[in-house]
């Protein structure tokens, strides 16, 4: 009962449970802006690090938790709740999980406030940081990006928890028993994720299971979700980022920049981030939610129903919270993005396709000047580029030109029509034949007549065969003379060779 | 004073290991440090402040937080570095972080270490044949971290045992005062190996002598 705790022994358990309360929302969606955290240990006490851990606080969420208080405490009956959501780029929307800070009426009257209370306070704390690493949707808040983003929103009272679907599992982060009631932090987080296929929403696989600080693809510039219209940066006006959030006043135009032009290490600024004031600390991210020209998080929208709700429910309103009927949405979006990613690779024409095969144009054979269209474009390999619009009849490798019986139809098929007749018939190389790399044929000293210059060059006499046999009995009987030069000069070869060593 | 005593099961790959045991010792540790103690004329103290860093593993799928102190952590790998060289490509090993209070005792008696809390990492090292299994492996030993550290979080904040928080001559005895930046509670690691057993390290030998000679 109140009764027995002291008036100083209230006061300080009712700020500890406040700060507690607003330490609680810092890190949880500090643990779903998407990129890791740090923050340095200090030695010195600074007096301003509740609860000794070095959390910071982002102002904009303070807001919103004192906002969603309104100045009471987690009580029996009220809890204090946040709500990690997941939104696509097609503006469809998912609860992924719900913290609750709860009270409830075990007391634990012998229990010393200022000391045991607090230091069990800053365990839990502790125990929330690691937790919130473990739950699935710290995976999926770390690679948001241009398929999604996380949202968060935190309301007081009563727990919701109808959003998580069916069979969602709950983790308990801790208790603390205080002479008032018993503290509970908990995590009720969704496990089917029905419309969100591994493939859609996780990357691929490290290669040889080591993770490889790849960058990741710019974010579509035509994908822009419909109901960001709270996504603005926060950003004092001298920080510089490389321009990629560069004080935007509409915040559609956010996104569409973000995702066109941003480069990987800015892709950070389409999620859920923050970034601090100058003097701040060291962490730089951009929020969600926050309003732009510096201002506190303030929905850029008419005030929402809900008190402190920063989620996006004004404009969505055919994403009303329901089971079924949005995630068979979700589903099919996300199958209809699929098969067009699909669509787009595979050729659209089967039957192009085909004939690009049959009419493939080896190398040396000769076409007519008509038929070279594609090498009048000036692409390195335009000869072997499979001409779709010339028509069947006049192709020779589809309709070979009639040949002399005798000849094999290896070669009736590399002699196309137009063959001079000239030059050498032994070595299955044609006449007027059309090197790799060569463009025209009509220049005089081309790739073509220098290689058919310069076919036969003369044998290396070393190598003809009826002056080698030669050769090798002179070297033979040379031999026994040149050893013993060699022998008598043996002082200079060692010399040599240790000046190479 | 009952000792309490909690063991915690893995298995995982020998690339692993490393990662997986620091990923369970940090955590533990996390809960087990507190700020610098700064003790005041009148017998107060005042505390410092404990920064934590969020660490992603290469090998596994899994990203824990630590307490922000190089030194610390250099401490721990050293030892998690020697457990990990010890066991081998197939074996079991436990690993166990013991914390403990000292026990000033008179010449010639030398102080007594009295264990409050052990936690013993039990590590299954396993072969696997392929990259799939492998990216499995990572996904699976990810979520069992997931899952141990839960165990950890639940255990810790049953809130048992825990020493009394010690008067500035005593503070030696109940916690590490050697790190600068943080301070957790007296601990060691220590370590041992439990090979596999004989046979399956011949069979090894065999199967690679067979290969060999059907080249």
């Amino acid at each position: 009962m109140d009764g027995d705790l002291s008036p100083q022994d209230k006061k300080d358990l009712d700020k500890f449970i406040k700060f507690f309360a607003l330490k609680t929302v810092q890190v949880i969606v500090q643990a779903r802006l998407g990129e890791k955290i740090c923050t340095r240990s200090s030695s010195s006490p600074t007096g301003s690090d509740w609860f000794n851990l070095a959390i910071k606080d982002i102002p904009e969420v303070t807001h919103e938790a004192k906002k969603a208080l309104a100045g009471q405490l987690p009580g029996i009956g009220r809890s204090m709740c946040v709500e990690i959501s997941l939104k696509t780029s097609e503006g469809d929307s998912m609860e992924l999980e719900t913290w609750c800070l709860e009270m409830n009426e075990k007391c634990d009257k012998d229990i010393k406030v200022s000391y045991t209370v607090y230091n069990r306070l800053s365990v839990l704390l502790k125990s929330l940081l690691a937790i919130t690493r473990v739950t699935p949707a710290y995976k999926l808040s770390r690679k948001q990006g241009h398929d999604y983003v996380i949202l968060y929103r935190i309301y007081f009272g009563e727990v919701q928890l109808g959003g998580l679907g069916e069979g969602f599992q709950t983790v308990r982060v801790g208790v603390v028993g205080t002479p008032v009631g018993t503290v509970t932090l908990s995590c009720a987080y969704r496990t089917n994720l029905a419309f969100m296929s591994s493939r859609q929403f996780e990357r691929s696989a490290p290669i040889m299971g080591i993770i490889v600080d790849h960058f990741v693809d710019a974010p579509c510039g035509n994908q822009r979700p419909i109901t960001m219209g709270q996504l603005c940066n926060y950003r004092p006006p001298d920080e510089d980022d490389g321009g990629a959030f560069a004080g935007v006043q509409d915040s559609q135009e956010v996104c569409t920049t973000s995702f066109s032009t941003s480069p990987p290490s800015q892709l950070y600024a389409s999620r859920l981030s923050y970034q601090p004031a100058p003097p701040g600390g060291a962490a730089e991210f951009n929020t969600n939610q926050v309003k732009e020209g510096g201002n506190v998080l303030v929905p850029a929208q008419p005030q929402p129903p809900h008190g402190a709700d920063v989620h996006l429910t004004i404009e969505n309103a055919p994403n009303t919270p329901s089971s079924s009927g949005d995630e068979d949405g979700l589903l099919q979006s996300g199958e209809g993005r699929r098969d067009d990613g699909r669509r787009s690779v595979s050729p659209s024409d089967p039957v192009e396709s085909l004939n690009a095969f049959t009419r493939k144009v080896g190398a040396f054979v000769n076409k007519p000047n008509t038929q070279i269209t594609a090498a009048s474009l000036d692409l390195p390999f335009a000869a072997f580029a499979p001409r779709g619009l010339d028509s069947e009849e006049n192709d020779p490798m589809v309709r070979p030109p009639d040949s002399p019986p005798s000849q094999s139809p290896l070669q009736a098929s590399l002699h196309s029509q137009g063959s001079d007749g000239s030059g050498p018939q032994d070595d299955f190389v044609m006449v007027d034949f059309r090197p790799a790399f060569s463009k025209d044929d009509l220049l005089p000293m081309d790739l073509g007549t220098f290689y058919r210059e310069f076919q036969n060059p003369p044998q290396l006499a070393s190598l003809s065969l009826h002056t080698s046999s030669q050769s090798m009995a002179d070297d033979l009987d040379s031999l026994p003379e040149k050893l013993r030069v060699y022998e008598k000069n043996i002082d200079e070869f060692d010399a040599f060779v240790d000046m190479l060593q | 004073m009952n000792c309490r005593s909690e063991v915690l099961e893995v298995t995982v790959e020998a690339r692993q290991v490393e990662e997986a045991t620091l990923a369970l010792l940090h955590t533990i540790l996390l809960h087990r440090s507190t700020g610098k103690f700064h003790y005041k004329k009148e017998g107060t103290y005042s505390i410092g402040t404990v920064g934590t860093q969020d660490i992603d593993c290469d090998f596994i799928d899994f990203t824990f937080v630590r307490v922000s102190s190089e030194e610390l952590d250099r401490v721990i790998r050293k030892a998690v570095s020697e457990f990990k060289d010890a066991l081998s490509s197939d074996g079991m090993g436990q690993i166990s972080l013991e914390f403990y209070q000292k026990k000033k005792s008179r010449w010639p008696f030398s102080d007594e270490c009295i264990p409050w809390e052990v936690w013993s990492i039990k590590v299954s090292v396993v072969n696997l044949a392929n990259e799939q299994e492998r990216q499995i492996c990572r996904e699976k030993v990810g979520e069992k971290l997931g899952e141990k550290v839960i165990n950890v979080v639940e255990v810790i904040n049953r809130h048992e045992y825990l020493p009394k928080m010690p008067t500035q001559s005593e503070v030696d005895n109940v916690f590490d005062t050697s790190l600068k930046d943080v301070q957790p509670y007296l601990h060691k690691i220590t370590y041992q190996i439990t090979d596999s057993l004989g046979t399956s390290v011949s069979t090894t030998m065999r199967r690679l002598i067979k290969d060999t000679l059907a080249l």
